[in-house]
């Protein structure tokens, strides 16, 4: 087939100027764009507003599409259920017998912990959530890990906030919408949290790699310390996120780097709790500093 | 082909034949928000990039030289990407495009499907490269299977447009 004529102006100036002007326009448009990325290189979370104000507009089918989601897999869930009722019983039954025996160990600890805390007089400020939303769906085509959040400004969240799930650490606050916000993910590349190793406190900065990994990197000494298996808590340094909650699991070990996977499953839609920034005169004193290009 | 009749001050296409491409794009960049699924890796072709590139190939006049940038600017505050990421890659596709088209002839089928693939990798390859700049990080071949992806539904997105095309023009 013969190509048809593209922009044909034929001898009518003005319908040249008017090509012409529109390829300057192009042009000019790709050097503001290039000056906004070097703006956004500089302020990743700029455009706060006009981010939220489109993740509020779909927010409504997204949250739809949520329930639809979780209600066909329920079905299926139920189903299964029925067909193997009485294996899952005893199966249930055993697991409360081994359970009743953990339950009064814990109590015995969490009796034992309360009386070691009183003995050193520290009392460790209870982190109340801001609020409780859902992660309803996430920007699946960007390298960027972001997930949508269904609660917003008028929820109380604000930009920074720690946002963490049943299971552990699920990111921070990008930027809030009215109704919706928007959640790094632990797992995005420009997500960084200060941990330490969960039974002796070995410090190490946790960085997503953004394809579902966290890179684990010791603080100071070499990794080799590190194995598979370690788990690793929020330490609270830098005052963003409230300390002892759970961050990740290292799963494999390659030549240079830790990769561990994230102990809140993102990808599984829980509930999803937006906490208040763990020491906000850390954070006001921060953002007084010029920022660091690149984070 | 019909003519169309020429009268002064008026639009020729009606509002809906002008509207509904624009429209169509900017809800294909809205689609990754829709869908419910909370990805751990890119794996979605960007559906905004894909249905501008049916509609450049189908309508080579419709949309101006310019037309990306606004377009581009809606798909980066839903995208996740910089802002300012689409709405330059998708810009300079356009201009290498239309350079493309005064050095060919004639075209086809699997000819709109290689231009379109390779303005889809250019843009992928360059909004990975302008993500890790915002602060990103990535492996290098983290988009490879969504280039591969976007290739091969490209021709489906095609064959939409080309459906949305005869209902507005109605």
């Amino acid at each position: 087939m013969a190509r048809p004529y593209n922009r044909r102006t034929g001898y009518s100036r003005r319908a040249q100027y008017g090509l012409f002007f529109s390829y300057v326009a192009a042009v000019s448009g790709a050097v503001v764009a290039l000056l906004l990325l070097i703006l956004s290189a500089v302020d990743p979370n700029g455009f706060g507003a006009l981010k939220g104000a489109v993740s509020d507009a779909t927010l409504p089918i997204s949250n739809a599409g949520r329930a639809v989601g979780a209600t066909v897999s329920g079905v299926f869930t139920n189903l299964g259920s029925y067909i193997d009722a009485a294996g899952q019983v005893r199966r249930l039954e055993r697991e409360a017998a081994a359970n009743k025996t953990r339950l009064i160990e814990a109590r015995a600890l969490a009796y034992e912990n309360g009386r070691l805390k009183r003995l050193l007089r520290m009392e460790e400020q209870g982190t109340r959530a801001v609020t409780v939303g859902r992660l309803v769906a996430s920007t699946g085509t960007s390298i960027r890990r972001y997930a949508i959040l269904n609660a917003g400004f008028v929820h109380g969240v604000r930009q920074g906030m720690p946002v963490r799930g049943p299971g552990g650490l699920v990111g921070r606050v990008a930027s809030a919408g009215a109704a919706s916000a928007r959640v790094g993910l632990v797992t995005d590349g420009g997500t960084v949290v200060p941990v330490r190793r969960v039974p002796d406190g070995m410090p190490a900065i946790a960085t997503g790699t953004g394809d579902g990994f966290i890179d684990i990197r010791a603080l100071g000494a070499e990794n080799t310390t590190f194995k598979v298996g370690d788990v690793f808590v929020t330490s609270g340094a830098g005052g963003v996120y409230p300390p002892n909650i759970p961050v990740a699991v290292i799963r494999r070990r390659t030549r240079d780097a830790l990769l561990a996977r994230p102990v809140a499953d993102p990808t599984a839609f829980d509930f999803a709790a937006v906490l208040p920034i763990y020491q906000p005169q850390v954070e006001v004193q921060r953002r007084a500093l010029p920022p660091l290009p690149g984070q | 082909m019909r003519t169309l009749p020429f009268r002064v001050g008026k639009p020729v296409l009606s509002l809906r034949a002008r509207a509904t491409p624009v429209a169509s794009v900017m809800f294909a960049s809205l689609v990754p928000l829709l869908l419910p699924v909370v990805a751990d890796w890119p794996f979605l072709p960007p559906f905004g990039l894909l249905m501008l590139l049916g509609w450049r190939l189908l309508r080579p006049g419709f949309f101006l030289p310019w037309a990306p940038l606004p377009l581009g600017a809606f798909d980066d505050l839903a995208s996740g990407q910089p802002i300012g990421s689409a709405m330059l890659l998708w810009t300079l596709a356009f201009l290498a495009i239309d350079a493309s088209e005064r050095a060919l002839l004639w075209r086809d089928y699997l000819q709109d499907w290689i231009v379109a693939a390779a303005a889809i990798a250019f843009c992928l390859a360059g909004g990975y490269l302008l993500a890790l700049l915002a602060g990103g990080d990535a492996p290098v071949l983290s988009f490879v299977p969504q280039l591969l992806a976007s290739i091969l539904v490209f021709p489906v997105i095609a064959r939409l447009c080309a459906r949305i095309d005869i209902w507005r023009l109605k």
